[in-house]
């Protein structure tokens, strides 16, 4: 504590030159927004106006996954290339013994762990008619998943990485295969057919989800996993460790 | 109005502390910190300005879908760089936490 401040009172010449400068530029933003009166005029209407079309009841809903579809797509597709990056980075620095975990942490994980899947899976089928979603039973998913890795279940090893792989990419496949089918029909790049669209979103924010969790669960354990079949079947991999090791 | 401008005015003060300390700070621990703070202070403008009293109109949900999105792609940007950072600490002769402890020691020397 006594270093920190220490440390703020030795601020340089730029440092406090800055400090002025972030302060005018609070003081103007803050008298900016304070300026701001009234309704703003938003997109409010526009969108209650489509919501019947939209295939879902949510407006956030139909917001993210029919009007603005094309920008949930790419969204999607950052979270899959902050995965590929973080798994060409490192490998997971797993522990190499398994610790003991205490059976309160084991009897908790029991009992939470398919809760928190169906919660998931609950919240993912609310998103068409109230606020839940994709993203949000994502995120569920993926503090599940962060629960399992925590207590180092012996099973998470021997999953094969094949299908962990096939997760990870799920979502984003099925968004630009569906894409994809409506720009054959429609002739719009996400342009529902009539008719389709509710049940439609419901499959996108089925797969999204799964590989959001996923994503947010790989993410944590920061690094690819250890597999050997993986690195046979890649020269690149390989390569790679070689020149490293 | 009062809670739009008091949600507005926090998330301002949030995006400066964190912009400060982003440019003050040469440690990439607190660069990645910083620029989390200063997207939340973000998604809270963005929230506020989409709020309106019970009864007084639609919500706009615009807003809302945006930072939904923009917290899950912060949150996955923030795993990344902190990858990569441990990776520069990992790889490089310099270790960062010792860089800045040297920085510091020659400053308070020099003065």
């Amino acid at each position: 504590m006594r270093r920190t401040r220490n440390r703020h009172k030795r601020l340089d010449g730029f440092q406090r030159l800055f400090l002025l400068l972030v302060i005018c530029l609070t003081a103007l933003l803050g008298a900016i927004l304070c300026t701001i009166h009234g309704p703003t005029p938003g997109l409010a209407d526009a969108v209650a106006q489509f919501q019947e079309q939209s295939g879902v009841e949510s407006p956030v809903t139909a917001v993210l996954l029919n009007f603005r579809g094309y920008d949930t797509l790419l969204e999607v597709m950052v979270l899959l290339l902050a995965v590929i990056g973080a798994w060409s980075l490192t490998e997971a620095p797993f522990p190499d013994q398994i610790t003991e975990i205490s059976p309160v942490q084991m009897g908790a994980v029991r009992l939470l762990a398919p809760v928190m899947c169906l919660v998931a899976a609950y919240l993912v089928w609310q998103g068409s008619h109230l606020a839940g979603g994709a993203f949000q039973g994502g995120a569920i998913l993926g503090a599940a998943g962060v629960l399992l890795l925590v207590s180092e279940l012996p099973w998470l090893r021997s999953t094969p990485v094949f299908s962990l792989r096939i997760g990870l990419v799920l979502g984003p496949l099925v968004f630009v295969g569906t894409a994809l089918f409506c720009l054959f029909f429609t002739g719009d790049l996400l342009g529902y057919p009539e008719g389709t669209a509710g049940w439609l979103i419901l499959l996108i924010e089925t797969a999204c989800a799964l590989s959001i969790g996923l994503t947010l669960a790989s993410l944590f354990a920061g690094g690819r996993p250890e597999d050997e079949v993986v690195l046979e079947h890649k020269p690149v991999d390989q390569s790679f460790n070689g020149e490293r090791s | 109005m009062i809670t739009t401008l008091l949600y507005s005015l926090t998330g301002l003060i949030l995006f400066a502390m964190g912009l400060f300390t982003l440019i003050v700070h040469s440690h990439p621990l607190r660069k990645i910190l910083a620029v989390n703070v200063m997207s939340t202070g973000v998604f809270l403008i963005l929230v506020a300005t989409a709020y309106t009293p019970l009864g007084q109109g639609e919500i706009d949900p615009v807003p809302h879908a945006m930072v939904l999105t923009g917290i899950v792609v912060s949150v996955s940007i923030t795993a990344l760089a902190l990858i990569l950072a441990c990776r520069v600490q990992e790889t490089s002769n310099l270790d960062l936490l010792e860089k800045s402890k040297q920085s510091k020691a020659r400053k308070e020397s020099g003065a």
